[in-house]
């Protein structure tokens, strides 16, 4: 009897929490329905769950897109699962209340696709438009613009009157004069609303004016339409044409950062070092190393791994530039030729070096969170945070290099040594050491380079090969031994590339610079901007 | 000191005897070579191909070997240099006496090869998915042909759960294969109606990094009013910064899909995925897929590599296939003989790690299921779509004019891999 008994009790208090919260109870069918449902039923799911009101619907939602939604394998129970070491920790959808923990293998993560992504994120948006984090609301507003449902206008409106930060703002105006537009039926406030919409210059709205040109049966809100769509491309041409010149700039400094050591080693000192790109190599892996020491025992702070790597690249690399000039350069000077192939057979030996100890394929050098993302500075102008901070990078370098060459002892004996060995080397100047630290510098440059590009290339034994190129032909076109040429160079360089990008292609655009960089070196041998230096003289 | 002198003499009588045994049992062992790239940019890919050669052999080999002898696995590294390819090959087979070759990546290695085997009569088997439009006697293909990948993926894009798409951006690595796949695709896309100017293509060279302006440029070409998705043959590690730079411009898969059929688990393996979720892949395997038979795959593979992070992909079960197909056709004609186990090799079964079962068809293509992925948190693919039945892999597309006439067929009375007609009628 004592079972059956519990039973009762146990029904009598479902029932009572049934009734206590009806929504919820159905809600939790609808739920539980997602474990066996297929796209178009998981759809009709989402909008329900959207729908209800209750107020863990925007959880659900978000861990239903986040992959944390699961059903249980033995009894099919819907549950939100948080990671827990090797298992997870089982959350209840609508009560939060956790449920214990459970071993992978007995859950089954509910699928989405794109589709049902897109439907969810609408739905998410109407949900969070009146979040108290500014983040989630600007992404719930960009959300509703592009699901413009007229299920969530009403919420968007009064979103609208509390909202005070400027930028949200904007965006929440798109999306109501977007779902009108969609929904209305009066010519009126139809009209008024592409004229709301003519005001922002974004892809976005151009996308959506440009699917309702094709379909508008309105003689006068297409000749609305039609009009924004040309002042849009207007403006958007503009932006493009500055974020050309950005992208340009961008590369520029990635050429200048890789040419600026080159252009000591070989502009001020003639060396001609094809283990230049080794160099930047071997501080793209010093870049690896660090982050992974970051993230072994200092896993919080892994944002400032890069702030380590810089000044450990430079002294790796710069000692294995020392090494380098010690060891077979000061053989060798006065012999480019054989410079040459030295070298080049040295850079071979470091690829193999490389790849021996830590193996063939890449490495992953992660991007600290500041250094990922891009901030838009209109709609139509989107720069990405990693170029932007590459550029910045670039420019301090080169910045600290002319301070350091100037104002510096060793900057001085350094030019001195270059202008006139003889002369220096009788005034006391110890021109082999000298020598010695000139080109650690330069390497030392080279890997801090290398740091900079293992946040937008790969880093694998071939990464210095491809730069290697770029940054002699950065440093005779500037003027060899000239670091304004060199920064002139890298830029203009970059921009032309860029500009002729999009009409000629990637392959044809190099080409094109390669044709004009040799046309101008037979007008101009020494370059845009020509210095005295050793290598000059003889 | 007298008994260490003994006890090396003891070692080097018993390392002297076992050599001994070792080029005993060499000289009746089956030869399989294994040409992949073990250095250069290609070795990232390829070595991983070259370790599930050797497993598979190591696999077969505790199972008794193959007619009563031991498989020796002849390892050559032909350095990603497509000539080297060649004479790789030319010294496996007339050096190394291999019985059958497993290896290639690139077209272009493998079209560097193929004069070699069909000179020499030696038979390759070519494991990666590939544009098609070619058929040899010498070699069985057993990655995807274009219509079981290319074809396949777009048709699920254009599909309401794929989002409909109307516009068409084709990003390609310069070289064979992404402009001949480009080029059927585009006869496709135009066969269903899509417009010249709904087509964008775009090439970039091997290991391209400064995707900014492409990807500026894919983003102004979504914004003309159609649902615009974006096909990508870019190869190898250029794949890297093209979805690092995606995933910093916000391109999100909900908005512009991009399905890749070069990008498998392997290289996502170096890179965060979050926001990549959504963006797709069409193969014919994945390693999330659940079937037993994948289960003891990536088992064997974790004990042989002995590291658990490393993960399965497309053209591993390829080889898997392929060396098991090889086995059984040895088997059946009960020798190595090329031109015996060539005749074998047709309607060969072998079981596919995701289910169903791979056939191999006359015209040296196989028979296999198609899959499509999206990516995931966990650099995983799951799959979203998949072919109810096996496809046939056609060696000639249907798409472009001059092709469609082709038969490859190397059964009497065709005998031939590009013919209008049989080259025996009676």
């Amino acid at each position: 009897m004592a079972p059956f008994k519990k039973i009762l009790v146990l029904l009598a208090i479902i029932f009572a929490l049934n009734n206590a919260d009806a929504t919820a109870a159905t809600l939790g069918e609808t739920i539980a329905s997602l474990a066996k449902a297929n796209t178009k039923q998981k759809i009709q799911t989402v909008k329900v769950i959207s729908a209800s009101g209750h107020d863990r619907a925007a959880e659900v939602l978000q861990a239903l897109v986040g992959s944390k939604l699961y059903f249980q394998k033995s009894d099919r129970k819907v549950v939100i699962i948080k990671k827990a070491g090797s298992t997870y920790l089982l959350i209840d959808p609508l009560t939060a209340k956790e449920l214990g923990q459970s071993p992978k293998s007995k859950l089954k993560k509910i699928r989405i696709n794109n589709r049902i992504r897109r439907v969810i994120r609408g739905a998410l948006g109407g949900l969070t438009l009146l979040s108290k984090n500014p983040g989630q609301r600007l992404k719930a507003a960009e959300a509703v613009f592009k699901s413009a449902s007229a299920g969530s206008l009403p919420t968007l409106k009064k979103a609208l009157e509390r909202e005070t930060d400027e930028k949200i703002k904007a965006k929440m105006v798109m999306a109501v004069a977007a779902t009108e537009l969609k929904i209305s039926k009066d010519q009126v406030e139809r009209l008024a609303a592409v004229k709301v919409l003519t005001e922002f210059a974004v892809p976005e709205v151009r996308a959506l004016l440009g699917s309702l040109a094709t379909v508008e049966k309105d003689a006068e809100v297409k000749e609305a339409v039609d009009k924004a769509l040309s002042d849009i491309e207007a403006s958007l041409v503009f932006w493009n044409g500055i974020g050309n010149i950005f992208q340009g700039i961008s590369l520029g400094s990635v050429l200048l950062l890789a040419a600026v050591g080159l252009a000591i080693t070989f502009g001020v000192m003639g060396v001609i070092n094809m283990a230049h790109g080794e160099l930047v190599m071997i501080g793209a892996y010093t870049t690896f190393v660090v982050q992974e020491i970051f993230r072994a025992y200092f896993p919080e702070a892994f944002g400032f791994s890069i702030a380590v790597a810089i000044p450990a690249a430079f002294v790796v690399a710069g000692g294995f530039g020392i090494a380098i000039e010690r060891g077979i350069i000061r053989y060798l000077y006065g012999r480019p030729l054989e410079t040459l192939l030295a070298t080049w057979g040295l850079s071979l030996i470091l690829q193999q070096f490389v790849r021996s100890i830590f193996g063939p394929t890449n490495r992953e050098v992660g991007n600290p969170e500041w250094m990922s993302g891009a901030i838009e500075i209109t709609g139509g102008l989107v720069l990405t945070y990693n170029r932007i901070w590459i550029i910045a990078f670039s420019l301090l370098v080169l910045g600290l290099l002319i301070l350091f060459l100037r104002k510096t002892a060793f900057g001085l004996q350094m030019r001195a040594v270059t202008q006139n060995r003889p002369m220096a080397s009788s005034m006391g100047i110890r021109t082999g050491y000298v020598d010695a630290l000139t080109f650690g510098l330069g390497s030392g440059i080279a890997g801090v380079a290398g740091v900079a590009l293992s946040q937008i290339d790969n880093v694998s034994p071939n990464l210095g090969q491809a730069y290697i190129i770029d940054s002699f032909m950065v440093v005779v076109f500037g003027g060899v031994g000239n670091l304004w040429g060199t920064l002139v160079g890298a830029f203009s360089l970059g921009i032309v590339n860029k500009f002729l990008e999009p009409f000629a292609g990637t392959v044809l655009a190099k080409i094109l610079v390669l044709v004009a960089i040799i046309l101008f070196i037979q007008k101009r041998p020494r370059g845009l901007f020509s210095l005295k230096g050793r290598a000059v003289e003889n | 000191m007298k008994t260490k002198f003994l006890t090396l003499a003891g070692a080097s009588v018993i390392a002297l005897s076992t050599m001994f045994a070792g080029a005993v049992q060499a000289a009746e062992s089956i030869k399989v070579g294994v040409l992949h790239s073990l250095s250069g940019t290609m070795a990232i890919s390829e070595t991983t191909l070259k370790d599930t050669m050797l497993m598979l052999v190591e696999e077969q080999n505790k199972k008794g070997g193959l007619l009563g002898k031991k498989i020796e696995a002849v390892v050559v590294d032909p350095a990603s240099n497509w000539p080297l390819f060649a004479e790789k090959a030319k010294e496996l087979i007339l050096k190394h006496k291999v019985d059958v070759v497993f290896g290639n990546w690139t077209s272009v290695s493998r079209k560097s090869v193929l004069p070699v085997f069909e000179e020499l009569n030696s038979m390759l088997f070519y494991p990666v998915q590939y544009e098609g439009e070619e058929s040899s006697r010498n070699v069985f293909y057993t990655g995807a042909a274009p219509n079981q990948q290319a074809i396949p993926a777009v048709e699920y894009l254009m599909s309401e759960d794929g989002g409909a798409a109307k516009r068409w951006v084709l990003l390609g690595t310069d070289y064979v294969y992404p402009r001949t796949t480009n080029k059927i695709l585009r006869a496709f896309l135009t066969a269903k109606g899509v417009k010249e100017s709904d087509i964008m293509e775009n090439y970039t060279p091997f290991g391209h990094s400064d995707w900014q302006t492409i990807v500026s440029q894919v983003k102004k070409f979504a914004s003309a009013g159609k649902k615009t998705a974006v096909v990508s043959t870019i190869n190898g590690d250029a794949n890297v910064p093209f979805y690092k730079e995606l995933g910093n411009q916000g391109i999100k898969a909900e908005d512009i899909p991009v399905v890749a059929f070069s990008v498998g688990e392997e290289e996502l393996a170096g890179l965060d995925t979050k926001p990549l979720v959504g963006h797709l892949a069409a193969w014919n395997y994945f390693m999330s897929v659940e079937t037993l038979e994948n289960a003891a795959f990536i088992k064997k593979w974790h004990a042989f590599i002995k590291n658990k992070k490393r993960v399965t992909n497309d053209p591993m079960e390829a080889h898997y296939i392929g060396f098991n197909m090889w086995v059984q056709a040895v088997k059946q004609a009960g020798t190595t003989n090329i031109d015996a186990v060539r005749q074998a090799m047709y309607g060969q079964k072998v079981k596919n790690l995701t289910g169903g079962i791979a056939i191999m068809n006359t015209n040296h293509h196989l028979s296999k299921p198609v899959l499509i992925g999206e990516i995931q948190e966990d650099g995983q693919f799951e799959t979203v779509w998949k072919t109810n039945k096996v496809v046939r892999g056609d060696a000639w597309s249907d798409f472009i004019p001059e092709s469609a006439k082709l038969t490859a067929n190397w059964t009497f009375p065709w005998v031939c891999g590009n013919c209008q007609k049989p080259k025996f009628i009676n």
